[in-house]
């Protein structure tokens, strides 16, 4: 293993986030104070409960989800897709490093960040309402499964891309809808039986489902699924990987 | 092992079905510079992208201090620094961490004293601290290459180091070069003036679609340059050189109309005078006569038509 390569390709993409690191702190934390203002008090004041959890509370898990999806995405896309715009993959491409440790490198960083950006939420939910977390254990491990899986997903993307417009068209097409009509700020048993059915086609049911039992112990799926649903992504996004560096598919000639 | 690069028919045909690489043959020797000349298009690129690992070579073998490039990229990549022809670098890093990345990304400890000697040597030690944006084209260049010696390579690529560059940067690349040179590294350029390879390489190698036409030591090509002919036209047809003429190598041409005399510029004599004054004792009359000589110019053109046909 060449750690001394993946030390430094980690270490850059993180001091990429360091130099704005007031901007990644503060927008999480606006958006999410937000978040609480409208759906907590508008909303929340409609709706009291859902499944014994304060309707506030109920959203927290979701909020972090939502964010921590496009945060690893768009990390991800970014920190390869920059490369390859500005032709300085010349050098991974060129260097003596497999792609198990460039791909070490820019998904552990990006992961990094939207793990971050995930705990600082929490830490902005807390101050708004009373967030207990029956499975801490349970939690993390989902938290950082999210993380690595769409930063996977995310590098995957940033790999695809031939433009910005590209970069960016997944995660606003595909990823922003599934999510939130993936169960962020609803029980799906609150929902008409046939969208019930249709949600369960929804990947990213599984995955909020999941980490919200991992919250209060109540959950739309069993556990069990969401396990299998996030192993399955991310060996499906480490397989797709494999190839692309097997294949030198969209970046060697 | 003299050769610390070896390449067998090499070929690479793009994804759109262009044969860019024909058959490349090459071995390059251990501690020399080599001169890749050829025009745009010519496959320079290609070449190296190839050996370096950026595209993956369609058939045929390159070995780099014996490791295959493509079953121990590791142990072969390890050798190479590369400095690509386009200046490919992120814009906001500053000068010693893009050199400091490069050194990592090819599994070498941190070295900051090392580092220091590299920025010194190639003139950017009182740069290190900027960010690349702020650098005039030059010295985009020799962080390129800062970058490429930070991993202590003993096989360096300069693709078209001196392409757009004026003429007092292109002087201090030769004298770059010749510096690492004297360090032991081995010096691949790629160029498509004339006067470059002349200046600095030991062998020149000439390309041209996709095909290497010669690679000759650069003296020899030299001495070929060094010499001209003198065409002598003849009143009356010979049928053969006069005996008294043998000392000079002459050569009967247009059918016995024209004797042709091979000479070399940088010799103290030409021997002109005496040839001619041989010619008078022979009773030969002459019409006319004419020198010219083969330009490395002329050869390089005269082998991309051949090479064209
Ligand atoms: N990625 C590519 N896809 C298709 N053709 C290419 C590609 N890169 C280079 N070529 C073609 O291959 C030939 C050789 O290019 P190159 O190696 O860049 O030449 P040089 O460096 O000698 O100017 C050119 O005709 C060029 O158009
Ligand atoms: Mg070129």
């Amino acid at each position: 293993m060449n750690w001394a390569a993946i030390r430094v390709i980690y270490v850059t993409e993180m001091a990429r986030f360091f130099r704005t690191i007031a901007q990644s702190f503060i927008s999480p934390v606006i958006s999410t104070s937000l978040y609480f203002v409208v759906f907590g008090a508008a909303i929340g004041s409609r709706i009291n409960e859902v499944e014994g959890v304060s309707y506030g509370a109920f959203i927290v898990p979701g909020l972090i989800m939502l964010s921590v999806m496009t945060q690893a995405i768009t990390n991800a896309s970014f920190g390869i897709y920059f490369p390859k715009f500005i032709g300085t993959i010349y050098e991974l491409l060129s260097a003596p490093v497999n792609f198990l440790e460039i791909v070490l490198g820019f998904v552990g960083a990006a992961a990094t960040k939207a793990l971050f950006i995930g705990l600082v939420i929490l830490g902005t939910a807390a101050l708004f309402v009373d967030v207990q977390i029956l499975h801490p254990v349970a939690m993390i491990s989902f938290l950082v499964l999210t993380c690595l899986s769409f930063s996977l997903f995310g590098f995957i993307i940033g790999i695809w891309a031939q433009s910005f417009e590209q970069l960016q068209l997944i995660p606003l097409l595909v990823v922003t809808p599934l999510v939130f009509l993936g169960g962020s700020f609803y029980s799906i048993s609150m929902l008409p039986p046939i969208w019930q059915s249709i949600t369960l086609f929804n990947p990213v049911v599984y995955l909020i489902s999941g980490f919200r039992w991992s919250f209060f112990g109540v959950a739309d799926v069993p556990i069990a699924l969401s396990l299998l649903a996030i192993a399955g992504f991310t060996a499906l996004c480490l397989a797709a990987v494999w190839w692309i560096f097997r294949t030198g598919w969209r970046i060697r000639g | 092992m003299d050769n610390i690069v070896e390449i067998r028919d090499l070929r690479k045909t793009y994804a759109g079905g262009f044969e860019a690489l024909k058959g490349v043959n090459l071995s390059i020797k251990k501690g020399e510079i080599l001169a890749l000349l050829g025009p745009n298009g010519a496959g320079k690129t290609t070449l190296i992208s190839t050996i370096c690992g950026i595209t993956n070579p369609g058939s045929g073998s390159v070995l780099v201090g014996g490791h295959d490039v493509v079953t121990q990229y590791r142990d072969a990549r390890r050798l190479i620094g590369l400095v690509p022809q386009e200046i490919n670098l992120e814009p906001f890093s500053k000068v010693k961490d893009t050199v400091a990345f490069s050194r990592g990304l090819f599994g070498k400890p941190r070295n900051p004293a090392l580092i220091e000697r590299i920025l010194r040597q190639l003139s950017l030690w009182e740069k290190r601290d900027a960010r690349v944006v702020e650098l005039s084209g030059g010295m985009k260049r020799r962080v390129l290459i800062a970058k490429a010696l930070s991993h202590e390579p003993e096989v360096l690529f300069l693709d078209e180091p001196t392409a757009g560059v004026d003429v007092e940067l292109r002087k201090d690349m030769w004298d770059i070069v010749a510096e690492l040179k004297e360090l032991g590294t081995t010096i691949i350029l790629t160029t498509h003036y004339i006067e470059e390879a002349e200046a600095i390489a030991d062998r020149i190698g000439v390309i041209s679609s996709g095909q290497l036409l010669l690679v000759e030591e650069k003296a020899e090509l030299m001495a070929r340059l060094g010499q001209k002919r003198l065409q002598i036209d003849l009143q009356d047809k010979l049928s053969a050189v006069p005996d008294v003429l043998v000392e000079y190598n002459l050569e009967l041409v247009e059918d016995g109309q024209a004797l042709r005399y091979t000479y070399d510029t940088r010799g103290e004599r030409t021997g002109i005078t005496r040839l001619l004054g041989d010619l008078a004792s022979a009773g030969i009359t002459l019409t006319d006569i004419q020198t010219e000589q083969s330009s490395l110019e002329e050869i390089f053109v005269g082998l991309v038509k051949e090479g064209a046909a």
